[in-house]
């Protein structure tokens, strides 16, 4: 029988079927951070059981931590008490733990493919809803609440009805200054921030054919926000080249063996799918939001939609544009800001410091804006100094933080001021996501940039036309 | 963590008639530090409920004297974004038991069966009933029995059927929860890892 990519993984994955009730589905590799896991090994504790399978379990500390004086004690109290629960848990369970400072530390969404801990056709779960990422490999990788943690601490498996299945095809080339991050968030401003709840998305077509594997990251990511449980990319000799050699690919015999499995990881040509959308790459402009979700983005020359436009609720589209004091039909264009915020697991890697620096090298930052930079890990960090872009970004007025999560979800310090407005790289613009009162408009690295830059939103195809010139 | 048992719940309800509530406007990021499952609920809605000054805003419904009950009756869409599982637990510790919508996000419904808090899904036409009714009296009461699968509007006697799987309603039934259910099959668990490498 004709198979998809992602019953290929999750079939075989199945330890036990319960009818008229979920899968008892094994999980490969488990990421652990410090907000999610600490109620889950208090569980544990109360049971009186350890983490059965250590070796497939990896923690991280990301969410809550500083982005500078990594290497003074952890100022804020409550944080620092999350943090040194991880580490005695990850101890006393034998898990390893890449804490502040540690060289594989980072983001655990950048860490688990930089270390090769994620691998195609893997289950692969972390209690933060950004676990898709992983997607990018042809895992199936998605993120659980704390109850969840605790089952997959303590049996590995976690108990969940399968998901239907949705294919997004993207075919034809992607115009110029069109990121991954556009991509992504023109479809969801086209499914809307539900449009794809209930289902798992393969994504297929060209545009990801193309795509690098970090930009199929940032795609995957970003799966979640149009509700969907995950996505994922079949692996192809791209997906091969990037994990070959890493610290946790197999390696040798195993590797041959590995690569057997993988090379069966696509979807049959005669696969049918619960739903499928077809767009073609040239419908894409690099986008910008103007609202309170991710689903509410236009193309960066765009106005922003009248309320009877969009489908239903009107009283809720008037409340986010209230929030963020933005009126309808008017342009995005020329809007003053006052943050750039380049980071997080969505655009925290190398590829989006190299894409910023593009449009900044040659320029100096706004007066008007303060910019934070912020690796996605110390590896990123550590390519940023190698490839000679920190030197770009210092020249030009701006500084590097150290890596962590930061104002993704402004757990820490980083937190954009009420009323203040911040083109992030993130992945939410919910109200107060990055600081009570904030106000986020999410776009990619090069409209990140070129707002850093102009201190307005700019359309980053003229800085690039600039540049060519 | 086993919680209390669900089988039929009578109460009035609060009404929140806004789309895409995220769970980053159900507990802020800022409010997850705790390293115990403890004092949620004062948290719920946090930048709804309170000025930055922590007086309650007046009109936000949780500070509504005239609103109250087990039942929270939401928008469309209702526990979008982040999997915090602790935006489900702030539910429950403010004392709902039940959260009404015409859809609800992956995670956040998961995370509510798991910790003992019924979502019940209804029709959008359902939903404006019950908008309608608490509007009208918001001494109107719901009826959800899980028994039965269905949420009854008293008053008017109008009802309509829910959908739950049979494990789960099982689990609700009887205050269980996955964990015991693993842990009762780990062999097969441990035969399966055997088999499946790294
Ligand atoms: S960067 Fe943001 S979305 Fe990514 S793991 Fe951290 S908090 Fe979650």
């Amino acid at each position: 029988m004709s198979k998809t990519l992602f019953d290929k993984v999750w079939d075989s994955h199945v330890v036990k079927h319960i009818e008229n009730g979920p899968d008892v589905l094994f999980i490969d590799r488990h990421l652990v951070h410090e907000v999610t896991s600490p109620v889950a090994f208090l569980g544990l504790k109360n049971r009186n059981i350890k983490v059965l399978y250590p070796e497939r379990t990896f923690a991280t500390a990301d969410h809550n931590t500083p982005t500078r004086n990594q290497h003074l004690p952890v100022k804020d109290k409550l944080s620092a008490k999350q943090l040194k629960a991880l580490e005695e848990n990850s101890k006393a369970h034998n898990i390893p733990y890449w804490g502040l400072g540690h060289e594989k530390n980072g983001i655990v969404h950048v860490i688990g493919p930089e270390n090769g801990i994620t691998a195609p056709g893997a289950t692969i779960v972390c209690g933060d809803s950004h676990t898709s990422t992983h997607g990018a490999f042809g895992a199936i990788a998605f993120g659980i609440g704390t109850s969840e943690v605790e089952m997959v601490l303590s049996t590995q498996c976690i108990m969940q009805p399968k998901a239907k299945s949705l294919r997004i095809t993207i075919d034809g080339d992607l115009n110029i200054g069109v990121t991954p991050k556009d991509v992504a968030l023109f479809i969801i401003s086209k499914l809307t921030t539900s449009g794809a709840t209930g289902y798992f998305v393969e994504y297929a077509g060209e545009v990801f054919r193309n795509m690098s594997m970090e930009g199929r990251m940032t795609v995957c990511n970003l799966s979640i926000e149009m509700g969907a449980r995950g996505g994922m990319i079949a692996p192809d000799e791209k997906t091969f080249d990037y994990i070959k050699g890493r610290e946790y690919t197999p390696k040798g015999a195993a590797w041959d063996k590995a690569m057997k499995y993988w090379q069966t990881l696509y979807s049959d040509e005669n696969a049918v799918f619960d739903k499928e959308i077809t767009f073609t790459a040239n419908e894409i402009e690099p986008m910008i939001t103007y609202g309170t979700n991710p689903g509410m983005g236009i193309g960066i020359q765009n106005g922003i939609p009248s309320a009877d436009a969009v489908e239903g609720g009107n009283a809720t589209y008037k409340k986010s544009l209230q929030y963020m004091a933005f009126n309808e039909g008017e342009a995005m264009i020329g809007k003053p800001i006052d943050f750039v915020f380049l980071g997080s697991c969505t655009n925290g890697r190398i590829e989006d410091f190299r894409a910023f620096a593009s449009i900044i090298k040659g320029r100096k930052k706004a007066d008007n804006v303060t910019a934070w930079l912020v690796p996605g890990s110390h590896r990123v960090e550590e390519a940023i100094k190698r490839e000679g872009i920190l030197d770009i970004l210092n020249t030009a007025g701006f500084e590097l933080r150290e890596p962590g999560c930061s104002a993704c979800l402004a757990m820490n310090d980083d937190k954009i001021p009420a009323g203040k407005y911040a083109v992030s790289t993130s992945n939410r613009n919910f109200e107060g996501r990055q600081g009570p009162g904030s106000r986020t408009l999410l776009a990619s690295p090069l409209v990140a940039a070129a707002a850093a830059v102009t201190g307005k939103v700019t359309d980053p195809r003229e800085l690039m036309e600039l540049q060519t010139a | 963590m086993a919680y209390d048992k669900f089988n039929i719940l009578k109460s009035s309800a609060v009404p929140l008639p806004i789309e895409n509530v995220d769970t980053d406007q159900i507990i802020p990021a800022r409010f997850l530090k705790a390293t115990e499952r403890k004092g949620f609920g004062d948290n719920l809605f946090r930048d709804w409920r309170y000025n930055p000054d922590n007086t309650p805003k007046e009109h936000f419904v949780l500070n509504n004297p005239i609103y109250s009950g087990k039942i929270l009756v939401g928008g469309k869409n209702f526990g979008s974004g982040s999997s915090r599982e602790h935006a489900a637990w702030a539910v429950y510790d403010y004392g709902f038991r039940c959260v009404v919508s015409s859809f609800f996000a992956d995670i956040f419904r998961n995370n509510c069966l798991n910790i003992g808090v019924l979502p019940v899904q209804v029709s959008p036409e359902f939903l404006d009933k019950i908008f309608k009714a608490i509007e009208a009296d918001p001494n109107t009461e719901l009826e959800i029995s899980l028994p039965e699968q269905t949420i009854t509007i008293l008053e008017t006697g109008e009802s309509e059927g829910f959908a739950i799987n049979d494990y789960k309603k099982e689990n609700m039934l009887n205050g269980f929860d996955d964990i015991d259910y693993l842990l009762n099959i780990k062999k097969d668990i441990e035969v399966f890892a055997q088999d499946t490498p790294l």
